[in-house]
């Protein structure tokens, strides 16, 4: 079963094991996510004999490094775990989005230092005001952009104009 | 529409963003600010990464034995189907913006109709672009604007660039035959591209070369060829060696 909404538990249903594997799979930017939160896997089919899966991955940017890692990581997690045989499926539409990071997800970023992303639309309108980003040191909304890139495509570098740290916000994509 | 076409749709698009992700790959570690340094990078990034599924799509249409690094390392310059506007050499920093705005400008519009062609393997790889290209129109148009009505000197480098670029923006909308593939309206793509330039450049306070004679495409210059040497020399030199 493929999946366009959030929800792990419907793509998960009855692969408990799987998504327990996966969930051991990290981000290897981002280690505090794993690619169950990310909300990269999209669909499971799993055999009954327990022996082969195929597993739906929709990749997050184009030319993201860690989506090979990613990959590599999934499928060998699930060969360790007694799977014969492992297709990944790559399916690119409906395109990833950050609004598929879990709820969960989005509480370790914060834990972790990074802001996690809203859900806003994504906007093309120049020299636009950017939205303030919650700090997340102190919780302040007195921040302000540094960069639109920071140490990785995906996020974008703050700095808290009441605690003084920079953070880093998972981007809205 | 024959499958023949289609390929040649497919590699024109994949070279495009392959070749112009690598010219502007050619800017890492050496941009003027780190931010914008990382920001043209990160762009580079997204259009070898479409790049790539572009070069998958059409290796699996060559079948043979293709495949999206052999397509990418292993051709000759004269196989390669990108416009001529993607392979020149960068210059200074405003002209390689400018051309990321005026490529982009073009490829925004033409995604957004490929997105909605109903193709099964191209239009899910649009729709993934789009999202990255909707970014890199927004930040090559806003520094367009900045360098444009910014000091005498930047204002006179912008004004050469678009002396320099404009010819080559004639390739570029004229489309390709293979566009029907896909009912790809190059017209309609003009259209978008025209009026979304002009009000940046207007904005920019950059004005357009009147009585332009458009560059037509007799073949790639020479240098695709110093690219290419560049790019594909690891590949060539060891044949067959995976990193």
């Amino acid at each position: 079963m493929v999946s366009t909404c959030n929800d792990m538990d419907a793509i998960f249903a009855g692969n408990e094991r799987v998504r327990a594997l996966l969930e051991a799979v990290p981000d290897p930017e981002i280690p505090v996510l794993s690619v169950v939160d990310l909300g990269v896997i999209r669909g499971i089919h799993a055999e009954a004999d327990k022996k082969r899966i195929a597993v739906t991955v929709t990749p997050t940017y184009s030319g993201c490094p860690a989506m090979d890692v990613m990959r590599v990581s999934i499928r060998m997690a699930l060969l360790a775990a007694g799977f014969e045989w492992v297709e990944l499926i790559i399916r690119l539409s409906p395109a990833w989005t950050t609004d598929w990071i879990t709820e969960a997800g989005a509480e370790k970023l914060k834990a972790y230092g990074i802001a996690p992303p809203l859900k806003v639309r994504h906007r093309a309108e120049l020299f636009a005001e950017p939205v303030a980003i919650e700090c997340p040191q102190c919780r302040s909304l007195h921040t302000a952009l540094i960069s639109e890139f920071g140490s990785t495509a995906c996020k974008s570098l703050h700095r808290c104009a009441d605690c003084g740290e920079p953070f880093e916000h998972f981007k809205c994509h | 529409m024959t499958s023949s076409e289609l390929t040649d749709l497919t590699l024109h698009l994949a070279d495009n963003a392959l070749i112009l992700g690598h010219r502007n790959s050619e800017w890492t570690g050496h941009g003027p600010i780190l931010e914008q340094d990382i920001a043209l990078s990160n762009i580079a990034l997204d259009l070898i990464g479409q790049a790539r599924h572009l070069y998958q799509y059409a290796a699996e249409l060559m079948g043979e034995g293709q495949t999206e690094d052999r397509l990418a390392f292993l051709r000759n310059a004269d196989e390669f189907k990108n416009v001529l506007l993607v392979e020149q050499t960068n210059g200074h920093w405003g002209k390689t913006i400018l051309r990321q705005f005026l490529f982009s400008a073009y490829q925004h519009p033409f995604y957004e109709q490929l997105m909605k062609a109903g193709h099964a393997q191209l239009s899910p790889i649009a729709e993934k672009s789009l999202k990255e290209v909707t970014y890199h129109l927004r930040w090559s148009s806003e520094w367009v604007i900045r360098l444009g009505e910014g000091t005498e000197e930047s204002a006179g480098r912008m004004q050469s660039a678009i002396r320099e670029l404009w010819p080559y923006t004639g390739e570029l909308l004229n489309g390709r035959a293979s566009y029907r593939a896909v009912r790809i309206d190059a017209t309609a793509i003009r259209g978008e591209w025209e009026q979304r330039v002009h009000r940046v450049l207007d904005n920019a306070a950059i004005t357009v070369p009147e009585k332009t004679q458009m560059y037509e495409t007799t073949g790639h210059t020479a240098d695709l060829d110093e690219l290419l040497n560049e790019m594909q020399y690891m590949q060539r030199t060891y044949p067959n060696m995976e990193w």
